[in-house]
C-alpha cells in the first residue's frame, strides 16, 4: 500500500482556521503521556497550566509581557521567511538590538547623555533597530551575492553575538555598581516604558508591539514593496523575470526583519530588565521561528500566536510548582504544536490518497 | 611564537584536537548522508542532544556501553523516520521540519532528564568508555573506541557512496530525483533511508559526548556543535575525506583557542578565544562559496509525477 498526496481545488476558510486549533489540541492529546510520565493527573495539571497562563489578572498580565518580544521576534521571521530568507539569527539580533539601547541610553558615568529624554528614546531605538538590520544585513548579502547559506551564517553569529555581549558586560558596558554580576550599566530611568496595569509588569511595549503587527501586515499586504517581498518569496527567478529588483528586495525585507528583532531587545530592556544580562532572552529568538510558523506567516496571527506560546511558558512555570511535572513541557508542546500544525496545514491544501 | 611551537610540540594537545574532532566527524558524516540524498537536515542540534540523553541514560541504568551507543543511534533514527515523513512523504518545508525537530527533540531530552532526576544538583555520572591503551598507536591509543569508530567510518561512507549501488542511488536521488524514478529507484524509500541513517549517526555523535568525552547529561552541553557540522558539509564539498580533514582543521583551531586562553599572559578578553571556532566557519563558508558544488536537488521537495 502506499500513499501519494492530491492537490485540492479549494481549501475552505473555516478549515484553514481550524487545522492550527485541531493540531494544538492533537499536541495537548499526544502530550498527555509525558504528563502521566511524570506521576500528575493529565486533567489537572492542564488545567493549572490554562489557570497559570490566563487564569486571572496577574496570570494574564505575565503572560502579556513575556508576549511582547514573542510578538517582535515572531514579526522579524515572518518578513524574512517571505521573502525566503531563513533568519534563524533573531536571537543574536534581539542581544545587539538590547545592546545599542543601552549603549545610546544608558547611565554611562553615572548620568549618561545629556540631552531631552524624548529624543533620547527615539535615538535608542533607532540604534537597537539600526544594530539588528546590519547584524541580518550580512548573512543576506553573503547569499544574495555568493550564495552563502543564511540558516548556518544566522545560527553561528548568535553564538558569536552572545560572546561579544559577554565582552561587552565585562568590559566597556560593565555595570560598576553590579558587585562582579554580569549586566551592563542601567538604563536612564526616563527611558523606561510605562506599566499599563498598576502592581503588574506590563507595559506598553505591548502596544508599540501590536501597532508594529498591523503595519508589517498593510505593508505586505498594500505596498509595492510587500509585493516585491512576497513575489520574491514565491519564485525569485520569475520575480526577477517580471523587474522585481531581487537583491535589493531581499536586503530591504533582512534589514526590517533584523530592525525588529533589534527593537524586541530594545524594548525588553525599557519594559522589563533595565539592564542588558546575558540570560535575558530564553531563546526569544528562535521561539519567534516557531511562532511565525504557528501563525502561517500572518503578522495578525503572530500576536494570537505569542500570546499562546507566552501563556504556555507562563503557566508551565506554576503549574510546575504545584504538581512537580517539569516546565520543560511547555517546550515540549510548543515545539510538537509546530510539528503539528505544519501536517494540518498541509492537510488543508492537498488531500491523502491510499492506494 | 616559540611558545606556539612548544605547544604544537606536545602529544597532549593532538590528544585534544582528535578528541574534539571525533562529534563533529559523526555528526558532519550524518549530515553530509542526509544531504547526498537532497535533504537537509538541522534536526542535528536536537538529535545530538537526545542522543547524548538516551545513551547516557541506558548506561545509567545499566546496559553495558555499546548498548548505549546503540540506544542513542536508535533514538536518532526514530527522529530521522519524522524528518523523513514530513520532509520526504509530505514534503513539507526541509528548513521548518529540521528547526521543529531540533526544539522538539531537544525539549523531549530535557524533560525526560527532569523526571528522571527531580532533585539533582550533582548531575549523576557513569563510567565512560576507557582509552585504547592496548593499541600502541601514539595519541589514538589515548582516544576512546568511539574516536576510531568516527575515523573508520570515513572510507566506510565514502565507499559505500562512491562504489556501491546503493551509494549510486543516494547520489543520484540527490542530485536527479526524476531520473532516479526513470530507473526504477525509489527516491522516497532511498531518502528515508538516507535520513534515518544519518540521523542515526548524529545520535552517536551526542552519545559521544556523555559517554566518552564527559561522563554526566548537561544541559547546553551540545552547544552548537551540531551547526557546525552543517557548516563543515559545504566546507567538505559534501565528500567524506573532505569533512574529516575539515573537522580535523576546525577541531585544531578549537584546540588552539583552549590552549592561549589558559596560558594566560594574554590581554585579550576570553571571549575573543571562543568566537575564534564561529567566526572561523563563516569564514570557511565564505571562502568555498565559489566553488560550493551542491546536490542538485537539495532542499528541492520532490513529489511523484509533479514537475
Amino acid at each position: 500500500m502506499s500513499m501519494r498526496l492530491e492537490k485540492r481545488a479549494t481549501s475552505s476558510a473555516a478549515a484553514l482556521l481550524l487545522a492550527p486549533i485541531g493540531a494544538v489540541l492533537f499536541t495537548l492529546l499526544v502530550s498527555s503521556v509525558l504528563v502521566w510520565w511524570a506521576g500528575a493527573a493529565v486533567t489537572q495539571t492542564y488545567g493549572l497550566l490554562l489557570k497559570g497562563g490566563f487564569g486571572s489578572v496577574f496570570a494574564l498580565s505575565e503572560t502579556l509581557t513575556r508576549a511582547i518580544p514573542l510578538i517582535l521576534t515572531g514579526l522579524a521571521v515572518t518578513v524574512a521567511f517571505k521573502a525566503r530568507l531563513f533568519n534563524i539569527g533573531a536571537e543574536g539580533q534581539l542581544y545587539v538590538g538590547a545592546l545599542a539601547a543601552v549603549a545610546v541610553g544608558g547611565m554611562h558615568g553615572g548620568s549618561g547623555f545629556d540631552l531631552p529624554p524624548m529624543l533620547l528614546f527615539v535615538l535608542m531605538l533607532l540604534a537597537s533597530a539600526l544594530a539588528g538590520a546590519l547584524l541580518l544585513l550580512g548573512p543576506a548579502l553573503l547569499k544574495a551575492r555568493m550564495g552563502v547559506d543564511e540558516v548556518v551564517t544566522t545560527l553561528l553569529l548568535n553564538f558569536i553575538v552572545l560572546l561579544f555581549v559577554s565582552m561587552m558586560l565585562d568590559g566597556p558596558m560593565k555595570d560598576p555598581m553590579a558587585m562582579g554580576w554580569p549586566q551592563s550599566v542601567a538604563l536612564l530611568g526616563d527611558l523606561e516604558l510605562t506599566k499599563l496595569i498598576a502592581q503588574t509588569r506590563v507595559h506598553s511595549g505591548l502596544i508599540g508591539a501590536c501597532v508594529l503587527a498591523l503595519l508589517v501586515w498593510a505593508m505586505l499586504k498594500y505596498t509595492v514593496f510587500g509585493f516585491d517581498i512576497r513575489a520574491v518569496g514565491a519564485n525569485a527567478r520569475a520575480a526577477a523575470f517580471a523587474g522585481v529588483p531581487v537583491t535589493r528586495t531581499v536586503a530591504l525585507a533582512a534589514m526590517l526583519s533584523g530592525a525588529l528583532a533589534g527593537l524586541a531587545g530594545a524594548i525588553e530592556v525599557a519594559g522589563r530588565t533595565s539592564y542588558v544580562t546575558l540570560d535575558m532572552s530564553p531563546g526569544y529568538g528562535y521561539t519567534g521561528i516557531v511562532i511565525a510558523m504557528l501563525a502561517a506567516l500572518h503578522p495578525l496571527g503572530v500576536v494570537a500566536a505569542s500570546v499562546f506560546v507566552a501563556g504556555m511558558l507562563v503557566g508551565a512555570d506554576s503549574m510546575s510548582r504545584a504538581v512537580g511535572v517539569p516546565t520543560f513541557i511547555a517546550d515540549v508542546i510548543v515545539a510538537a504544536s509546530l510539528i503539528a500544525v505544519l501536517v494540518a496545514t498541509l492537510l488543508t491544501q492537498y488531500r491523502i490518497r491510499w492506494k | 611564537m616559540i611558545e606556539l611551537f612548544d605547544m604544537l610540540a606536545q602529544p597532549g594537545f593532538w590528544d585534544a584536537v582528535l578528541r574534539i574532532a571525533t562529534p563533529l566527524i559523526l555528526g558532519t558524516l550524518g549530515v553530509l548522508l542526509c544531504e547526498r540524498a537532497g535533504v537537509l537536515n538541522l534536526g542535528i542540534e536536537g538529535i545530538m542532544v537526545a542522543g547524548a540523553f538516551t545513551g547516557w541514560l541506558a548506561v545509567y541504568s545499566g546496559a553495558p556501553l555499546w548498548v548505549g551507543v546503540a540506544v542513542a543511534a536508535a533514538t536518532g533514527a526514530v527522529f530521522g523516520l519524522l524528518h523523513a515523513f514530513l520532509t520526504v512523504v509530505l514534503a513539507l518545508s526541509q528548513h521548518v521540519s529540521g528547526l521543529g525537530i531540533t526544539l522538539l527533540a531537544t525539549a523531549l531530552s530535557y524533560y525526560g532528564y527532569r523526571v528522571s532526576f527531580p532533585k539533582v544538583s550533582t548531575p549523576p555520572t557513569v563510567t565512560p568508555f576507557a582509552e585504547m591503551d592496548w593499541l600502541g598507536i601514539p595519541i589514538l591509543a589515548q582516544q576512546t573506541p568511539l574516536t576510531l569508530l568516527a575515523l573508520l567510518l570515513v572510507p566506510a561512507l565514502a565507499y559505500v557512496l562512491y562504489r556501491t549501488p546503493v551509494g549510486l542511488a543516494i547520489r543520484m536521488v540527490g542530485e536527479n530525483p526524476q531520473a532516479a524514478e526513470g530507473q526504477g529507484v525509489s527516491v522516497a524509500a532511498v531518502r528515508t533511508g538516507a535520513i534515518v541513517a544519518g540521523s542515526a549517526l548524529m545520535g552517536i555523535a551526542g552519545a559521544f559526548l556523555t559517554l566518552s568525552a564527559f561522563n554526566a547529561f548537561f544541559f547546553n552541553m551540545v552547544n552548537g556543535r551540531g551547526w557546525i557540522c552543517v557548516a563543515l558539509v559545504v566546507f567538505a564539498s559534501w565528500r567524506p575525506g573532505k569533512a574529516l580533514l575539515g573537522a580535523l582543521l576546525f577541531a585544531f583551531f578549537d584546540a588552539l583557542q583552549l590552549r592561549l586562553q589558559q596560558s594566560g599572559g594574554s590581554t585579550l578578553p576570553y571571549q575573543m578565544y571562543l568566537m575564534l571556532p564561529y567566526v572561523l566557519s563563516i569564514v570557511a563558508l565564505v571562502l568555498v562559496a565559489r566553488k560550493a558544488s551542491y546536490p542538485q536537488a537539495l532542499m528541492k521537495p520532490y513529489r511523484k509525477g509533479e514537475r
